[in-house]
């Protein structure tokens, strides 16, 4: 479910983040969301079809347009620097309805929020329904350098870690003295995310006080071929692309949602496997990686994988 | 399209009856000659006859009027078959908004809504409603906002949030319940709610019907048909009342089956909610005499072979078991083996 | 310590041994059956001696326990949690010992202050007895032995079913006659 949205703005906020307005083309109110909501972009970057999810960051009642924050990654497959290279204003993009796998949890007593650089951008938007309602919340954001700090008025609450000013964010510092019925909410790298969690852990907070998102680009990997049974069909699946955009590529039919490995949209039974496959999603358990793969974002090593699509 | 309400009751005197177009678009719910239990969703959009049930979001028939009277008699005499966890103020507002807007588009002779900003006008013509209030601002509704829109929606509705990779029953308005109670079940996770369910937990059933739900979007609603038996027309089979109504259960004839047997179907749909990111679960019941299922042939040759069929432990879970060879011999009367066509709907 | 069968349904809680966990503090609740759980969980971690604080619901006092607070009985346990509760932090963590009813309760009563249920531990100790609630009339039977048995509340006779509910800390006991009013079959007792 995309629809057409007119880029109005195209605003720097530090040298590598900047912050998109999406609206209507008739200036139409577009749907609510929900904070920690994201929404699917996607790009023609020449031949290749592109799809990346950015957290929305604008007001969620705000039905006016929708706004996201992009940090350019010099080494990725290539979204962010088309974002931030061939997007410009007046230009019309397909964008999918909102989706919210990082929620708040409204049952907490307290929302403890903890981010890593560019990991701040689901927070934005919680930060516009925290401030009106009711609920305690506190927010820990770690930048690298002031100069890199994008302008984005946090709140004055807002802490800031900045590790050219020495400032660093002292976890288990941060995590004690928390009240009962506090959770906790982490969104930053593979490796802040991993190190914020043990430490929760290592305290004694319950799993399910405990909230993460990683935004799972599909990294590259080695080329390598997939038979589809249903379809009857040999795809080449190529270095720069992941397995689901050569389905896509192909015409086979293949659900998905966030195309980041958490939702669990597009899993697919392997109905034969002479190799390894490469699983890199956070949502199958050890034992269902054994006949399936998430082609979102997971890849494969060997002779033979065939699947049920 | 011309609707007149009837004023029935759904106890008592059990006046309630159906006319002839209600039995032709009643939503019959097996579309072969025997069943499994199986979570058999699709998407929620329109489908079938021009006035079949299926056609609007949210369907208004000829007994709104008397299922509201119906649940308000219920609500006074138990008020915990509506409630509302603290945390899920949000989605009430959220399933206000989803109706009143589905309504007014779809039954503009019916309903209306008027926004100014915040400032909302809500205009239910049948109820002789006409309220103003401030969107999200409970203070300006007579009650809670799930309560308000549901006290004027046919069908029981539960709220589920979504938190921890799985789905909670954390409000609702249940006055129309196949035997389960709100009052115990709140606060329980999709597992623990579906727990008594024979069968499907091994089935793995539940595991996939949950990952579907759990990614429901916005704007993409499903449904699916779910049944049961009842012993006359009645809404209220709440274990609460449990006492009022079993004795019912046992008082069916060979003489009385026909009229006082209903099969009773349950149109239920899922609905991301936009501000709260929770799902609605609108389960709207729809009765019919056997006597007058069998008005359409198709029907009444294939509920015998369904019922016939049926494993005795669904039919124990469904809470019919004493009652089946009286209605499968009642409904032999109407299957002439013949063969059926595929699909619902009636030839 | 009974393992749960594997027929049990989905909503039936599961009662492991207490295992230390990490956290800063810990709530202990046990009756007389399960203050042996919590001296065995002591023994088994001498560290948690230190944080520890116990609820003990109508026992004599065993010598081996530290920071003992006696509640005279479950009707006092309410007051006794929010008591205990005042200014918790997150990673305290709960360990309940005893009757399913005592047990259920605690749970109850902690999760309505706003823990996790991931922070709670039960270990069933004791006999079968259960927490019922009649879905009827809403009344909580504390230590029901029998199916059926008869509602303090209404008086009707009452299966005992399966389905527990974690938010009152009760299964749920349903009216046995009601489709042939005066049928009753003999109570037997709840296996364990
Ligand atoms: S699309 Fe969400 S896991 Fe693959």
């Amino acid at each position: 479910m995309m629809q057409p949205l007119k880029l109005v703005l195209k605003q720097p906020l530090s040298p590598r983040v900047t912050r998109f307005r999406l609206e209507h083309p008739e200036g139409a109110p577009l749907p609510v969301f929900s904070g920690g909501a994201h929404v699917m972009v996607q790009m023609q970057d020449g031949p290749v079809l592109r799809r990346n999810a950015y957290s929305l960051i604008s007001d969620p009642q705000d039905r006016s347009g929708y706004e996201i924050a992009v940090q350019r990654e010099d080494a990725g497959r290539g979204g962010s620097l088309w974002m931030h290279r061939q997007a410009q204003p007046g230009m019309i993009l397909d964008v999918g309805a909102p989706v919210n796998l990082f929620a708040l949890d409204r049952t907490a007593r307290k929302h403890l929020m903890i981010a890593g650089g560019i990991g701040i951008t689901p927070f934005l938007a919680h930060l516009h329904e925290l401030v009106r309602g009711d609920a305690a919340w506190d927010l820990h954001l770690a930048w690298r350098s002031r100069a890199d700090l994008p302008d984005m008025a946090l709140p004055a609450r807002a802490h800031l870690h900045l590790g050219d000013e020495g400032t660093r964010m002292d976890v288990p510092k941060v995590l004690s003295g928390q009240p009962l019925g506090t959770h906790l909410y982490v969104c930053g790298s593979a490796r802040m995310i991993a190190a914020v969690l043990d430490t929760a852990q290592g305290l004694g907070w319950p799993p399910e006080t405990l909230h993460a998102e990683e935004f799972l680009a599909p990294a590259p990997g080695a080329p390598f071929q997939v038979h589809c049974a249903t379809s009857d069909r040999h795809v080449h699946v190529g270095a720069q692309e992941s397995l689901l955009e050569a389905l896509e590529r192909e015409g086979i039919d293949a659900p998905w949602l966030c195309r980041g490995g958490a939702c669990g949209q597009c899993e697919t039974r392997v109905l034969a496997c002479d190799g390894t496959v490469d699983h890199r999603d956070h949502f199958l358990a050890p034992d269902e990686r054994a006949d399936r793969i998430m082609p979102c974002v997971s890849r494969f090593r060997g002779t033979l994988l065939t699947l049920d699509r | 399209m011309t609707l007149s309400f009837s004023q029935s009751r759904f106890r008592d005197d059990y006046s309630f009856a159906n006319s002839d177009a209600a039995i032709r678009r009643f939503p019959f719910p097996f579309d072969r000659d025997s069943y499994m239990y199986s979570v058999n969703m699709e998407p929620h959009r329109a489908a079938g006859p021009e006035d079949s049930v299926f056609q609007r979001r949210f369907d208004v028939d000829e007994h709104y009027l008397s299922e509201m009277a119906d649940r308000a008699i219920t609500l006074q005499r138990d008020p915990m078959r509506c409630q509302s966890l603290p945390h899920m103020r949000l989605a009430g507002w959220d399933l206000l908004e989803l109706i009143m807007t589905a309504k007014a588009e779809d039954y503009p002779d019916l309903f209306a809504l008027q926004r100014d900003g915040a400032c909302w006008r809500w205009i239910n013509r049948p109820m002789g409603i006409d309220d103003r209030f401030t969107f999200l601002d409970d203070a300006t509704l007579p009650c809670g906002p799930m309560e308000y829109i549901t006290r004027q929606t046919q069908g029981d509705f539960a709220l589920l949030d979504q938190r921890q990779g799985n789905l909670w029953m954390d409000a609702g308005m249940i006055t129309s319940q196949a035997d389960w109670s709100l009052d115990f079940d709140i606060g329980m996770n999709f597992f623990e709610w579906h727990a008594p369910v024979p069968r499907a937990a091994q089935m793995g059933i539940f595991q996939r019907a949950l990952k579907f739900l759990l990614n429901v979007q916005q704007g993409a609603p499903s449904r699916r048909l779910n049944w049961t038996m009842t012993v006359n027309p009645r809404l209220d089979t709440s274990p609460e009342t449990y006492p009022e109504w079993g004795p019912e259960k046992r008082s069916l004839t060979p003489e009385n089956v026909g009229q006082r047997q209903f099969l009773r179907v349950e149109l239920q749909s899922f609905w991301r909610l936009p501000r709260s990111n929770g799902l609605a679960f609108p389960i709207r019941c729809y009765l019919c005499a056997l006597e007058d299922l069998v008005t359409v042939p198709k029907w009444g040759r294939r509920l015998h072979r369904v019922l016939r069929d049926l494993p005795e432990d669904l039919a124990t879970y469904k809470g019919f078991a004493v009652n089946r060879p009286l209605i499968v011999d009642y409904l032999s009367r109407f299957d002439d083996g013949a063969p059926t066509s595929p699909g619902i709907f009636p030839d | 310590m009974t393992p749960a069968p594997a027929n049990r349904i989905p909503s039936h809680p599961t009662y492991a041994p207490l295992q230390p966990r990490p956290g800063h503090a810990a709530l202990m609740i046990a009756d007389a059956g399960g203050a042996v759980a919590l001296a065995q969980l002591l023994a088994q971690a001498p560290d948690l001696r230190a944080t520890a604080r116990i609820l003990l619901v109508a026992a004599d006092v065993p010598p081996d326990l530290p920071a003992v607070t006696p509640v005279p009985g479950t009707e006092a346990l309410e007051a006794a949690i929010a008591g205990a509760l005042q200014g918790a932090r997150m990673g305290l963590q709960a360990y309940l010992a005893g009757s399913q009813g005592l047990i259920g309760q605690a749970q109850a009563l902690l999760l309505a202050q706003g823990m996790a249920p991931g922070a709670i531990q039960m270990q069933q100790c004791g006999g079968p007895a259960r927490r019922m609630q009649c879905v009827h009339c809403k009344t909580i039977a504390p230590d029901v032995v029998i199916d059926p048995y008869r509602c303090p509340g209404c008086g009707r006779w009452l299966y005992v079913r399966d389905h527990f509910s974690r938010r009152l800390g009760a299964f749920q006991g349903v009216c046995i006659d009601a489709e042939t009013p005066g049928l009753v079959p003999e109570p037997t007792e709840i296996a364990p």
